[in-house]
């Protein structure tokens, strides 16, 4: 399987199978709408030369044609799909990664919040330095012989307990040695109560911050403010700010400001322009998931702009790629060469199976996105319950076992999508939801361009 | 070659065989939280 497309003056061929990605001329670009991928002839039949010897020179095409034949030789181009019997040994793996829901509590009333304000569809609640301590025991004892564990403090907003945020961290801290495992600790944060003090155990022990924001004023305020109505812009800045200037020396360097865009603000590159503005360059804003009815909600019919603004989003990385106001935005991360394994990109997001979610009440569900949604709900971190049956569930949900993304050329790229989103629009976590399907492609697309204009300038 | 440029090595299919350590970052424990991105995580083994 290939994908070919044309964006910003260059015409990019990826094999899917291989991963490689190819840079080519408008005749190669041309000539593989005709090459039989099944029947590869050594020499170019003449009806190609034929229908293609007005617009290039016979010998060209043959030239050209035979390129085409040696990648193929070499498997980097129509390369064999043998990935089947990988997914058929994809097993329930260890647990390693929890998503600890510190308080299903928030000071913040975002229009778009998936997690119902804090409260899941429950109560507000804050969680026990009690389920903390058995959430850590358990997560220990699923992890088997996994060595690193990663463990996000989670919301609704975390700093509104943050003191068991502490005991926990602290707790997790002296079991590391013991057990033989590394924590990585990581908190997803609004900022409001962000002060000196937290900002010190913050960076001296997340391994990565995530710093939500929307952008520019006018659109975080729209959309995420305070119970009384306000904006929270002007509170959170100079926060978020002073944050990550202290990281700078820290242990740790990884942090991202991150935001969410709407209907409201399509022209979002303008928010990721201004947070580099203000002093950041890990910088993630993503399209809200969203049912199509909400005022904020993007459709089908946004899809054009949204995609034009990638596009324009790419190119402005290109001119700044080298220089002072370079950043990095999160979805146009990728690495060609030393990104995840095979093995990992069939097996996905890895919800349900290897991470899962943990609520105050210790109740655990397979990611953050299911937690509300009672029928989905796993196990309890006291009794150290895990449901096996819902584990090899989600194991089996991999690229393969989810029938459109096998035959997706973006399969190997964004790996089966979002299972909860899957679940919350289409009723199936191996149906993925369609419109997040065509924006991830557009990002695969636009990320894998800008790869290609970096190495021509090179 | 003169029509085609491949601007990275082609490694997917030799790392199905030797990977899956399981030991690189969930996804979601990145910044994503709502669209998952898996090709963007990196690989915990320093040489593959």
């Amino acid at each position: 399987m290939i994908h070919k497309y044309q964006l910003n003056g260059y015409y990019i061929v990826l094999d899917v199978n291989s991963g490689a990605v190819h840079l080519v001329d408008k005749l190669f670009y041309d000539l593989l709408d005709d090459v039989d991928e099944a029947h590869l002839t050594e020499h170019c039949p003449q009806q190609i030369v034929d229908k293609w010897s007005g617009c290039y020179p016979e010998a060209d095409i043959r030239e050209t044609y035979a390129e085409i034949v040696s990648l193929h030789q070499a498997d980097q181009l129509f390369s064999v799909d043998d990935y089947d019997r990988f997914a058929k040994m994809m097993t329930p793996s260890p647990v390693k990664a929890m998503c600890l829901h510190i308080a299903h509590d928030c000071n913040l009333r975002c229009q778009y919040c998936f997690a119902d304000t804090g409260e899941y569809m429950g109560h507000r609640q804050l969680m026990s330095f009690e389920v903390g301590k058995a959430a850590i025991d358990y997560l220990i004892n699923h992890s088997q012989g996994r060595h690193n564990l990663e463990l996000d403090f989670f919301g609704g907003e975390p700093l509104m307990n943050f003191d068991v945020v502490k005991q926990v961290v602290e707790y997790a801290r002296a079991q590391e040695k013991p057990h033989n495992k590394l924590f990585r600790f990581t908190i997803t944060t609004n900022g409001v109560l962000l002060d000196d003090d937290k900002i010190d155990f913050i960076n001296r022990e997340m391994s990565n911050v995530v710093l939500s924001i929307d952008g520019r004023r006018e659109v975080n305020d729209r959309v995420r403010a305070r119970v009384d109505g306000r904006g929270c812009y002007d509170t959170i800045m100079p926060k978020f700010q002073k944050l990550e200037k202290a990281r700078r020396n820290g242990a740790f360097d990884q942090y991202y400001v991150r935001g969410t865009f709407t209907r409201y603000n399509k022209d979002f590159a303008e928010d990721v322009l201004h947070l580099n503005e203000m002093g950041f360059d890990q910088i993630s804003v993503e399209p809200v998931v969203a049912d199509p009815s909400a005022p904020y909600a993007l459709t089908e019919e946004d899809l054009p702009e949204v995609f034009a603004e990638y596009e324009r989003l790419a190119n402005i990385m290109i001119e700044r790629a080298g220089t002072e106001k370079e950043f990095n935005f999160f979805h146009f991360m990728i690495d060609l060469d030393q990104g995840p394994c095979a093995i990992k990109r069939l097996r996905g997001c890895g919800c349900g199976n290897e991470y899962v979610a943990v609520t105050p009440d210790g109740d655990v569900y397979p990611c953050h996105q299911f937690v509300g949604h009672d029928d989905w709900k796993m196990g309890n971190v006291f009794d150290q319950s895990l449901d096996q049956e819902r584990k090899a569930q989600f194991a089996a949900a991999t690229v393969y076992g989810k029938e459109e993304c096998r035959h997706c050329w973006a399969k190997f790229y964004c790996s089966g999508g979002c299972n909860a989103n899957s679940m919350q629009y289409r009723g199936d976590i191996l149906k993925p939801h369609t419109l997040s399907c065509e924006l991830e492609k557009k990002r695969v697309e636009c990320a894998i361009m800008i790869k290609a204009a970096l190495a021509e300038q090179a | 070659m003169k029509h085609v440029k491949t601007i990275n090595h082609a490694n997917l299919k030799e790392s199905a065989v030797k990977g899956g350590c399981g030991e690189c970052q969930a996804s979601c424990q990145s910044a994503c939280k709502t669209s998952c991105t898996v090709a963007n995580q990196k690989c915990e083994r320093k040489q593959k």
